[in-house]
């Protein structure tokens, strides 16, 4: 090997990079430019860390810790759009009204919603739960006929099930007719805190 | 709102690319442009990609994909910084050029380097600041293992000149 490529090879050590401000410098410029589709950050709460999604038309997706993380990514990528970029301070709105409703400050949410994970009567179905107020429940059955179909109790239960927007879209409020819990994407030990916490004594 | 309009090929997350590739880009940028423009080089490289994303055909070689607009981005810096100034070592004074650390990449070698024209200047850099084989240097730069020696042995060859000068 020559001197020369000796010298090339004995090239400077790699420069620190703050990789957190090239993010934050990165998402302030696409939004600017229209291009950041999806941005997201995380909350620690109560039933542990949550990963919320915005996009600039409002909260897209809350994810539980036990969601497999490559599996919500994937979804939110293939179906909205792979341009997303972690810019936690894009989500603040939709986690300073967490974080109040957790300490029991907030009981209802003004966070616009973007309903792009969302298909057919699952809308209607998760329209319909966004309409149940705090500390109230009601069953499947009856979001089924708010929802314009009352013989669909059970499709109403898939659609709560894969709510894509949980705790802002009350799902947990939906019970079975006979007061059973019913299901919970996170867990029924989390639709039971959630309970308590708007002052239900669940099951 | 109008989202992007997808190719419909399954894209990872774009902070997927940014996890992966980011700190290793910016050392390419380092040695291609110089420090003090490199991370300003990088922000461009990454919104030019992120403007790009969706419309992308596969999602086979991202990395190299990255390098291509990196490469990109370097040139027209080097371009912009070569029209406001005749040389790059003007306006620096020669006992700062004398004084400077024995490894920085704004040492006279890598000055030069940066002078290189573009394809030997990036297969240089990719084959001694990422110590690759030249295969490996083809692959990133889109071309043959052969036309990676090529290039790699032109801009030593350039350099040699600079350096005996």
């Amino acid at each position: 090997m020559t001197d020369l490529e000796q010298q090339l090879r004995e090239a400077p050590a790699p420069q620190d990079l703050d990789s957190e401000s090239v993010i934050a410098t990165l998402a302030r410029r696409a939004a600017a430019a229209g291009l950041l589709d999806v941005a997201y950050g995380a909350l620690d709460s109560p039933l542990g860390q949550l990963t919320v999604f915005v996009t600039p038309r409002g909260l897209l997706r809350v994810a539980y810790p036990n969601e497999q993380p490559d599996a919500v990514f994937s979804e939110v990528a293939s179906r909205v759009s792979p341009r997303i970029v972690r810019a936690a301070s894009r989500t603040d709105p939709a986690r300073r009204e967490l974080d109040a409703y957790f300490a029991g400050k907030r009981r209802s949410f003004d966070l616009a919603i973007d309903w792009s994970l969302v298909r057919g009567f699952a809308t209607d179905v998760l329209r319909a739960t966004a309409a149940i107020p705090f500390g109230e429940v009601t069953t499947y059955g009856s979001v089924a006929r708010t929802a314009g179909s009352p013989r669909a109790a059970r499709a109403a239960g898939n659609a709560l099930g894969s709510n894509p927007i949980p705790i802002v879209v009350p799902c947990h409020r939906v019970l079975h007719a006979d007061g059973g819990l019913g299901g919970y994407s996170g867990g029924l030990d989390r639709k039971r805190y959630l309970l308590a916490l708007e002052g239900h004594a669940a099951t | 709102m109008p989202r992007a309009v997808s190719s419909g090929v399954q894209l990872p997350p774009f902070q997927a690319l940014i996890d992966d590739h980011a700190a290793e880009v910016h050392r390419f940028l380092v040695a291609s442009v110089g420090p003090a423009d490199a991370e300003d080089c990088l922000q461009e490289t990454l919104l030019s990609a992120l403007r790009a994303y969706p419309r992308l055909l596969h999602a086979d070689n991202l990395r190299a994909w990255l390098y291509t607009i990196a490469h990109r981005k370097a040139t027209d810096a080097i371009r912009v910084r070569s029209r406001h100034r005749a040389g790059d070592l003007d306006g620096v004074p020669e006992d700062r050029l004398a004084r400077a650390p024995d490894r920085s990449f704004d040492d006279a070698l890598w000055r030069s380097v940066r002078g290189l024209p573009a394809k030997q200047r990036e297969a240089v850099v990719h084959r001694y600041v990422f110590d690759l084989a030249f295969r490996e240097v083809g692959k990133r730069m889109g071309i043959s293992e052969e036309a990676a020696r090529q290039n790699v042995s032109a801009g030593l060859r350039r350099l040699r000149v600079e350096v005996d000068r």
